[in-house]
């Protein structure tokens, strides 16, 4: 069987790593997926009971309490997440920076995956999870709800279509569909081909209109909250909070890179892609500077810093998320020589992933406060279920695809003529 | 990747057109404060806690009968919040106020349901448009909007809207409706107005009850805090209350006094309005785009940039 020629070969870069993304050819049904396994059956059974007793039956959700784990970290935390989808394109296809395409793919795929994840916990918290499609028929414009789900709706499809040109590598000219179906095998091969050809043409538009989605609903999320200035804690609301989540939704991009790229060579023996994950990280510092002297400029500015020492859960919650999860990893980066070292850029990045994770739950779960009946909100079992269910199924479904479908690059290995 | 010149610049040009025919500023937030709202006022050193309105809004509302029976004043041991099986309750609160004859503590009673603000939280919050504020005062919800997101409940600066978290798929929203469809069918006041025995309740035009409340303060000095709590919080409420008590002492909030939907609607619609910034953001991302295309295809003009 012959290869395809790879098409995405850097061309005035080309003493980096020869781009070459392929299936991986290792055994699927390894023991870190049969646990993944194990995560989705328990969640898949607390679905169930969700969709038999109501979100009551597996929640701690209240009248006071409307949103809890699914939307600050389904939701909220997951949109973050993807972020590197959005970064890495806008970075390679639109500054023209094609050393960075080795890791276009995997990040493309996290994006997408993690969007449509999004989707699937919208569809277990919301109420009438049947009638998720009524905001296209009604619509309310000045709920910035309206907005994020329109934006999040269209950028999931133009995610897909991102994506479509790494089945169609895969695929074209080489379709063929077992038994009955096989009278299928020219259709589809006429669709890949059609798709290759419109695609070829008009993909500039998704790519640019992915980043521009991408930082409307980015920074709409945290407009979310501006309607409740009674409930979030000061030292979390502020009118600047959209551009706060705009800002560390761009600087969490190359971040939550490095640290899926090492943690997939690592585990699947890919690649090891330091040549472009280091200079990723040398960005970050810019990025993330601007994002904490946003959010010390708005301490200062809105004076919320005297809560700075009150010692309460929600303080130190926040001196967490700014101390261990920027400040911190920000330091770690400064040094060149040491960002060179996998394995402490791969710290430094997963603490600037935890402190955005942090900040999500912060923001919808731990900051938000009941004004009459003050709760004591923890997950319920349920809830954990639910959430770590949906991770392993992302996690899962990510192992297959890359299992099938050119988007690791592997150099390591012999590339097949 | 291709990039045609050509059709890149129709795009652009679209997207600046639209950018330029956008109105500088969007226009100022307004309120849509309806001007000729119905509202109640309750008085409350007239309450005496029997908890009839309880039960006539259980009654009209046709919900569950609870527990314990309405006569049964042992429920105002513990404070309670409206649910989705109560649109309304009566808590009893002791502020340390002791009767001029006998020298026993006195009790105060406040009634608690949704407050029908004039500029909701919940309405400019709603994804779907399913709550909405109708002319006569009514804050409306419409099931057959409702995704069951719940951004109205986190919305709701009194938290009223309450959810029926054991529905598994067609859970609605349950709140106090001002009876609406008594106002707008018989043109009745709402059930827990009619049936107060101590004329606690009022019902009327909103600003009739204003004018009302006024003149309860000032034909009654030292009788009444000097406060009309709904005047003006969170921008003004259709339910409005007088008190013998300071406000505070009765589990009465301190809001704002700007409506709540200013500052996210202000933020959306001068961002978004006519998509003014997504438009001029994607024509300049791809001018930058064009350019650093076109510089890369003169540098290696044999190998045009592939972007798929």
């Amino acid at each position: 069987m012959s290869h395809h020629t790879p098409q995405h070969v850097p061309q005035h870069e080309s003493h980096h790593v020869p781009y070459n993304p392929l299936p991986v050819k290792r055994p699927l049904w390894t023991p870190g997926v049969l646990v993944m396994l194990v995560f989705m059956a328990a969640g898949a059974v607390a679905v169930v009971f969700r969709f038999s007793g109501g979100i009551g039956a597996v929640s701690n959700l209240t009248t006071a309490r409307p949103w809890g784990l699914w939307v600050g970290v389904d939701v909220a935390t997951g949109v973050a997440l993807a972020a590197g989808g959005f970064t890495t394109a806008a970075l390679a296809h639109i500054l023209g920076r094609h050393h960075y395409e080795p890791v276009i793919r995997p990040a493309l795929l996290t994006a997408m995956l993690g969007y449509t994840f999004v989707v699937l916990g919208l569809l277990v918290d919301i109420g009438r999870s049947w009638a998720i499609w009524k905001p296209l028929v009604y619509w309310n414009t000045n709920s910035v709800l309206f907005e994020v789900a329109m934006c999040v709706m269209v950028y999931l499809h133009v995610l897909y279509i991102e994506f479509l040109p790494v089945v169609i590598e895969q695929f074209q000219g080489r379709v063929s569909l077992p038994g009955l179906l096989t009278s299928l095998n020219r259709p589809v091969e006429f669709f890949l081909d059609l798709a290759d050809k419109m695609l070829s043409k008009t993909m500039w538009v998704f790519i640019i209109a992915g980043v521009v989605l991408s930082c409307m609903h980015q920074s709409s999320l945290g407009s979310l909250m501006l309607i409740a200035p009674t409930k979030l804690h000061p030292l979390w609301y502020t009118p600047i909070l959209p551009l706060l989540f705009l800002t560390s939704a761009i600087a969490v991009g190359y971040p939550m890179v490095i640290v899926e790229a090492t943690l997939v060579s690592s585990s699947l023996d890919t690649d090891n892609e330091m040549t472009v994950l280091a200079p990723l990280s040398r960005i970050t510092i810019s990025l993330l500077s601007f994002y904490l002297l946003l959010k010390v400029g708005d301490l200062l500015l809105r004076g919320s810093w005297v809560y700075l020492f009150d010692g309460t859960f929600q303080t130190n919650a926040f001196i967490v998320e700014l101390g261990l999860g920027v400040i911190t990893p920000l330091l770690m980066l400064l040094s060149a020589q040491r960002r060179q070292s996998r394995r402490y850029l791969f710290i430094a990045a997963a603490l600037i992933v935890g402190g955005v994770i942090l900040n999500r739950i912060n923001v919808f779960i731990i900051g938000y406060t009941p004004p009459v009946t003050p709760d004591h909100y923890a997950p319920a079992l349920g809830e954990l279920l639910i959430t770590f269910g949906l991770i392993a199924t992302l996690m899962f479904v990510y192992r297959v695809l890359v299992t099938y479908l050119p988007v690791l690059s592997q150099s390591r290995e012999e590339i097949p003529s | 990747m291709q990039l045609k010149r050509r059709s890149f610049f129709k795009l652009a040009a679209v997207g600046a057109a639209t950018a330029i025919s956008t109105p500088r500023s969007a226009l100022a937030w307004q309120s849509k404060a309806p001007a000729d709202a119905f509202g109640c006022l309750m008085d409350i050193s007239r309450c005496i806690g029997c908890r009839k309105c309880e039960q006539a809004c259980n009654a009209v509302n046709e919900l569950p009968l609870p527990v314990r029976p309405f006569d049964d004043l042992s429920v105002f041991d513990e404070k309670r919040r409206p649910d989705a099986t109560k649109f309304t309750v009566v808590n009893r609160y002791h502020s340390g106020r002791v009767d001029d004859d006998k020298g026993l503590p006195v009790a105060d009673f406040v009634k608690i349901q949704c407050m029908h603000c004039q500029d909701p939280a919940c309405v400019s919050a709603c994804i779907t448009g399913a709550m909405s504020k109708k002319s006569n005062g009514a804050v409306h919800y419409d099931a057959d909007k409702c995704i069951g997101c719940r951004y109205c409940m986190v919305a709701c600066p009194f938290e009223i809207p309450a959810y029926e978290y054991h529905n598994p798929l067609t859970p609605k929203v349950m709140k106090c409706t001002l009876c609406e469809t008594l106002l707008s069918e018989q043109n009745k006041p709402p059930a827990c107005a009619t049936i107060c025995p101590t004329e606690a309740i009022t019902f009327g035009k909103r600003s009739t009850l204003l004018k009302l409340a006024k003149k309860r303060l000032h034909d009654n000095p030292g009788r009444y805090v000097d406060h009309v709590y709904g005047e003006k919080e969170v921008g003004g409420t259709s339910w409005l209350y007088l008190s013998n008590v300071p406000f505070a002492k009765l589990g009465f909030l301190k809001l704002p006094l700007k409506p709540l939907p200013r500052l996210p609607e202000t933020l959306q619609h001068s961002l978004f309005s006519y998509l003014w910034s997504p438009a001029l953001l994607f024509t300049l991302l791809g001018g930058v785009m064009y350019r650093n295309h076109k510089q890369q295809t003169l540098q290696h003009p044999e190998q045009p940039g592939d972007v798929s």
